[in-house]
């Protein structure tokens, strides 16, 4: 028996049609998988309890189309099995198909109708009519000759004999190439720009080994990408086709098509096309050429495709860009949508259509690379990248080099063209900044690298779109929040909530050898933002009103509220950066660093004033009255422990008082910076910590008034006398009013068997604490009852904090799009609204 | 936490008859939320002082949180154990229960006469101040002493505390004092009300009987009683607060409302915005910060108006819009007309995406001015109305306000007020923009030289005619 073989597209929907009996599903479930064959019989099931129940039809025609485009929409191949005979009946399946872009495949089972007949007569529940077979033989048979004409892309007809002996084969899509890995230099609209063209080649490291044919080669193997529009406009257009032909067909090169590649197909192929944009210079330069040349160029530029995919669907191509969900796929619209983009229907002041804006939409994956418009410059936008830098009109040719995402160019010789509109024209350099409410609202699930997904709860969703809109600075300066901190388990040592020796047994047994313990400083959380003048921060962060940066408190709110105070403060930092020598040590005009800013007073007024304060004056003023009233009433014992609880609140009113004083002017803060957390090409959270600490300790030394030195110990973990010294430290210090320490790893940010483990565990003094668990936690019979808390929930939410905190950051240091970086900020302030124990 | 009572009419140790209590013992009982102690500091013929000792326990406090009570920082330090609270009323009532009632075993006749008393109360918090107390014991015919605790003596800037060291003097029943005290001393805490029990108003409006009827703060007393209840959306935010007030977007709308309460401002805006987008002949509309959904509600009295849509980034604000429209009884219709939604003006949202006409009411002055190019993107590049029409205060007006201090703001949340000028420099180069044209038109009463309290602009899809 031999095969037939049966070629279908990777991605296609395929509809089995042949009557009742035909042997659709046995077919079916040999050729498919079971899930990828929606059965028109089974949804008549799903909708009335009775697959036979032709009343429940429109029903379930309705189910099958849903669950056919959920599918489509996703990337499946689907199979309808259903008679679909009628033309009526596959007309919905084949718009379904144009919706999602996919290629509409009919496989026809031509089983003579008694054959179908015999079959329905051993099936019980088939008791229709030997009529509706017939007719639908009948419906079948007058379809057939026209399937291709409806829409088919692909039509297979199979008689009796065949349909045993077929076997289905899936062909990749044309773009798809995602076995082509590179490396690849991208290269923008050329039109006929030769020199140009074979200029950045040299700079890109192509060797021409010889010119008829060309022989090009790259010592690292390298393969150019051709954006398209090779011809029209510029002097050379014959040249461009010849090398650009000559390492496709070598494969060394991949081309996809560009407007103008098309049309000047169709004048090739005697098409009546109007004559304009270069074009007439292409056809002359043409004719200069044999017939075979110019016969040559047809048949290339027939076979350039719309768009391509790379490296396993990291990287596509296209002439004029695509939309996320048509990359890889095939159609008309794509192919229109790929060489020419859309337009808004509005005309512009100079009489061109307003082109649509596709790539501030785009929130795809993949990086995608297109030329067609020009541009003063290339520039990224949601992962998209133009790389049309006019040269014909007398800019430059760019190239991009992939994965290395490096921009080569080479500049004009000349203009040789004057543009209808000005490059850049209708550009708005803003619109990296659109946000969406899609980009946060709801449950989302954020991708990191250091925890891998993250969920987030829509109601966490909802009150952080709250407070981030309400009161948190501009989104273009949120670039970071810091996570939570854990404190340690719970002391083993009487009297103690919290000491050194868990927090170092936790790294212990996390398997770090090495610690830093940092002084915690008593003020509040502070991140700044600082450029070194206030150009470096328009062109960085993208916002002209923001001066020399921002700084924000742990869930995004301005610290200050007084700009001008701001902007003194930052200025006096951005001073010490300047004498420190910084801005050139770390080769950056801005930096991001984590701190805390002194007084505590100075922030928390508010709360000092509606709540620690008034606690400590009442009861201040109420228990030594009480132990005197005892007294007089002979309760000698009740009065001497009223006396006592008058202690604790004394010791409560010192800890407190110890983080306030009066602030006039930005003279009166102290800023203790911790972690020199990013600046430009830096991403600082993989740094060990006495690169921070040398940093900053520079900083410091640069203006020892304002900016505070932070404490430290480091200490190997395995050398006892180092952790006793620490603690003894610990111990001293927090009695002479330090709140505490911040145990960290000294490499920063480590990943444990069970992902990051905690970047920092805080360790407060045991007079701090009363600011936390109240004036009298240390009441042996309070203190019993709070030893018992868990800090396993707060280790989770600093862990997944933590991860979008760092995943923020490194996707601004990369340059991502502003919403990347936004939906990992945002996740950070979505989990803070978690309930949590506040005191831990 | 401690409440003493004196008499010096002799017998004075006859107080322990009256109190149930022995003068020579310490008196000790448990409450659900600590420990009660009744003990003498004087008990002699002359003076008799009972003194009332409340032991909170704190930690106790907040493992048993009331129904509505989030996890705020705030219970862990807190004045409960120290002041005179609700606490203290529970521990009244259940130590003196008798003596409340009036009823004396062995001395009748002495519960049912006037002797005058002295009551210390040394931590007292009254929010309302030294005046509060006046108006609430002054009625009763106390005489009121009291000094203000100082928040923090080192800090002398600081100011003074809500705490007052309070001393009342009377002539009356023992029993009616501690009725008064019962129920007077949460009313002067207020905010801080704990819940004890569901039962607790209900007991309270029991020990109010015979004199709250008469007191002319009886309504302010009723109020502060029911202040406590909070919804869920509050202590969400309040997690996110940083410690700083938060301002209501509801709530404290409250002072805006009162500067502008003489003018009847509001009313006229809505009734305003209403004839205009008829005017313009808006069929659906989408009001971008809807708040409360006072628009809202009166779009939806008008069947004029097809669709509805109320947007607000408040969730708390969206909550109190759908009780204001009784969302969930409206009939299907109505509820088809009608969608509430949380969004914010600063991000594209393609659901506001093409309305007939977006109102966007007080809303811009509430936002930062470095986001209003991105509101003004959201709103006239995406969202894309035919119509907008915006309103904001005009500042110049201010001056007009008697209670409003020069340069202070209408609400506490206005991030800025434009004078008429600025608002219309704007609003000119958002049309621009965008390609719309504007028009602007003066709300409620027009000052000669201040123009009017409102100021609106109405943009309109389209160039020039």
């Amino acid at each position: 028996m031999t095969e037939t073989v049966i070629t279908i597209p990777q991605l296609s929907l395929v509809l089995l049609v042949g009557p009742s009996g035909s042997g659709k599903s046995s077919f079916g479930r040999k050729h498919f998988l079971k899930t990828e064959v929606i059965s028109s019989d089974y949804c008549r099931g799903l909708v009335s309890d009775d697959e036979n129940d032709q009343v429940a039809t429109k029903d379930a025609f309705e189910v099958l189309n849903f669950i056919a485009g959920k599918r489509l929409a996703a990337g499946k191949l689907t199979v309808i099995d259903a008679t679909n005979v009628q033309p009526e009946a596959r007309r919905p399946l084949i718009d379904l198909a144009r919706k999602h872009h996919v290629i509409p495949v009919a496989i026809v089972l031509n089983v003579p109708r008694e054959v179908c007949l015999a079959r329905n007569e051993t099936r019980p529940d088939r008791n229709f009519g030997k009529g509706v077979v017939w007719g639908q033989a009948e419906a079948l048979r007058r379809s057939i000759k026209g399937l291709k004409k409806e829409g088919f892309g692909h039509v297979t007809v199979l008689d009796a004999t065949e349909i045993d002996t077929v076997r289905i084969e899936r062909q990749p899509l044309w773009p798809d190439k995602r076995d082509v890995t590179g490396p690849f230099d991208l290269i923008g609209d050329i039109h006929g720009c030769f020199d140009e063209l074979e200029a950045l080649m040299v700079k890109l490291g192509y060797v021409i080994e010889g010119r008829t044919p060309f022989r090009v080669t790259h010592p690292e193997g390298r393969k150019l990408v051709f954006v398209g529009d090779l011809v029209d406009r510029g002097p050379k257009t014959p040249e461009v086709l010849r090398i650009v032909m000559d390492m496709v067909a070598d494969g060394r090169a991949f081309c996809v098509a560009g407007n103008h590649d098309d049309k000047l197909r169709k004048a090739l192929q005697g098409r009546d096309v109007k004559i304009a944009h270069g074009l007439a210079e292409s056809l002359e330069q043409l004719s200069f050429e044999t017939p075979e040349f110019r016969q040559r160029v047809i048949r290339f530029l027939d076979g350039l495709i719309s768009h391509y995919v790379f490296d396993g669907g990291k990287l596509a191509v296209s002439h004029a860009g695509l939309k996320e969900h048509y990359i890889g796929r095939g159609s008309p619209r794509i192919r229109s949508f790929a060489m020419f983009g859309e337009t808004t229907g509005e005309i512009d002041a100079f009489g061109l259509p307003v082109r649509y804006n596709w790539a501030r939409d785009y929130r795809g994956d993949t990086m995608l690379v297109y030329g067609h418009t020009p541009v003063p410059e290339p520039e990224w936008l949601n992962r998209t990248i133009n790389l049309d830098t006019g040269c014909v009109f007398g800019g430059k040719l760019t190239a991009l080099r992939y994965p290395e995402k490096e921009i080569v160019q080479v500049d004009a010789a000349r203009v040789y063209c004057e543009p209808v509109r000005p490059i850049g024209y209708g550009q708005d350099a803003r619109d990296a900044d659109v946000l969406d409410i899609d980009d946060v609202a709801g449950k989302r699930i954020v991708e990191t690298e250091l925890a891998r997904n993250i969920v987030i709860r829509e109601e966490n969703a909802m009150a952080a779109l709250e407070v981030m809109s309400r009161f948190a600075v501009d989104p273009r300066l949120l670039i970071y929040l810091p996570p939570t901190m854990s404190p340690p388990e719970t002391s083993g040592f009487d009297g103690w909530l919290e000491h050194p020796a868990e927090a170092f047994d936790y790294y212990r047994k996390q398997g770090v050898a090495t610690v830093v313990a940092e002084e915690k400083h008593m003020g509040s959380r502070a991140v700044v933002v600082l450029g070194r003048d206030a150009d470096v921060v328009s062109r960085r962060f993208g916002t002209a009103e923001a001066g020399l940066g921002t700084v924000y408190t742990r869930t995004g709110r301005a610290f200050f509220a007084d700009k001008t105070m701001e902007q003194a403060f930052l200025a006096r930092l951005a001073k010490a950066m300047e004498t420190a020598g910084l801005w050139d040590h770390l080769a950056s005009d801005w930096v991001c660093l984590d701190t805390e800013i002194m007084p505590w007073s100075a922030k928390a007024m508010a709360l000092i004033e509606q709540q620690y304060a008034p606690v400590g004056a009442a009861a201040a003023h109420v228990l030594p009255l009480a132990a005197e009233l005892l007294a007089r009433a002979g309760q000698a014992g009740m009065a001497e422990k009223m006396a006592e609880r008058a202690g604790m609140v004394s010791a409560y009113r010192d800890a407190y008082r110890r983080y306030c004083w009066d602030v006039k002017g930005v003279g009166d803060y102290r800023v203790a910076p911790f972690h020199v957390l990013a600046h430009e090409g830096g991403f600082n959270l993989d740094r060990d910590h006495l690169w921070h600490l040398e940093m900053i300790d520079r900083l410091c030394a640069a203006d020892p008034g304002f900016v505070t030195t932070t404490r430290r110990q480091v200490i190997d973990l395995s050398d006892a006398a180092q952790v006793a010294a620490a603690t003894r430290w610990w111990e001293d210090e927090t009695a002479a009013g330090m709140e505490g320490m911040v145990v960290k790893p000294m490499g920063f940010t480590i990943k444990g068997q069970k992902g990051v483990i905690q970047p920092g565990v805080k360790c407060r003094g045991r007079e701090y604490l009363r600011i936390i668990y109240g004036p009298e936690y240390t009441a042996p019979e309070n203190l019993s009852r709070l030893k018992a808390r868990n800090v396993g929930a707060k280790r989770s939410l600093a862990q997944r904090e933590y991860a979008l905190g760092y995943e923020a950051l490194k996707r601004f240091v990369a340059k991502e799009p502003l919403y990347r970086v936004h939906e990992a900020v945002f996740g950070v302030l979505a989990l803070e609204s978690e309930p949590a124990d506040p005191r831990l | 936490m401690l409440l003493t009572i004196s008499t010096t009419h002799a017998p004075a140790t006859d107080l322990g008859y009256l109190l149930h209590k022995n003068p020579q013992r310490l008196h000790s009982q448990t409450l659900s939320f600590g420990t009660a102690h009744v003990f003498y500091p004087d008990a002699r013929n002359d003076l008799c002082t009972a003194a009332l000792m409340l032991e909170i326990d704190p930690v106790g406090l907040v493992r048993k949180k009331g129904p509505n009570e989030g996890f705020a920082l705030e219970q862990y330090v807190n004045d409960r154990p120290y002041v005179a609270s609700s606490f203290l009323s529970v521990a009244l009532g259940q130590v003196f229960r008798t003596a409340m009632s009036g009823r004396s075993k062995d001395r009748q006749d002495l519960a049912d006469s006037a002797v005058p008393y002295e009551i210390h109360l040394p931590a007292l918090p009254s929010r309302g101040g030294e005046g509060l107390l006046a108006r609430l014991f002054g009625p009763l015919g106390y005489e009121v002493t009291a000094t203000r605790l100082a928040l923090d003596e080192a800090f002398p800037a600081w100011g003074g505390s809500a705490c007052y060291d309070v001393r009342l003097r009377i002539t009356a029943r023992l029993g009616d004092v501690l009725r008064h005290l019962y129920v007077l001393i949460p009313v002067l805490d207020a905010d801080k009300h704990y819940w004890v029990g569901d039962d607790e108003v209900e007991k309270l409006l029991q020990k109010g009987e015979g004199w709250l009827d008469s007191h002319p703060e009886r309504e302010l007393v009723a109020r502060r009683y029911l202040k406590n209840l909070r919804g869920l959306a509050e202590v969400v935010m309040e997690r996110l607060s940083d410690g700083e007030a938060v301002p209501d977007p509801v709530r404290q709308d409250g002072q805006e409302e009162t500067l502008e309460k003489a003018i009847n401002l509001n009313r006229q805006r809505m009734e305003w915005v209403v004839a205009a987008l008829k005017r313009l002949g808006a069929k659906s509309v989408v009001d971008m910060g809807c708040g409360e959904g006072r628009l809202l509600g009166l779009l939806s009295k008008d069947l004029e108006f097809e669709k509805i849509t109320g947007c607000d980034v408040s969730v708390r604000a969206l909550e109190i819009a759908r009780a204001r429209l009784n969302f969930d009884r409206l009939p299907e219709f109505q509820q088809q007309r009608i969608q509430l939604l949380q969004s914010a003006l600063t991000y594209r949202d393609k659901r506001l995406a093409g309305y007939d006409a977006a109102t966007v009411i007080e809303v811009v002055e509430h936002l930062e001015p470095e986001r209003l190019d991105a509101f003004a993107r959201a709103v006239f590049e995406h969202a894309k109305p035919l119509h907008a029409i915006v309103t904001t205060p005009n500042a110049e007006y201010n001056a007009l306000f008697p209670n409003l201090p020069a340069g202070k703001f209408r609400h506490p949340d206005h991030r800025f007020e434009w004078t008429r000028a600025e608002f219309e420099a704007w609003a000119d180069s958002v049309a621009e923009r965008f390609g719309y044209t504007v028009t602007f038109e003066a709300v409620g009463t027009v000052h000669e030289t201040l123009g009017a309290a409102t100021q609106a602009a109405i943009f309109t899809k389209g160039d020039k005619q």
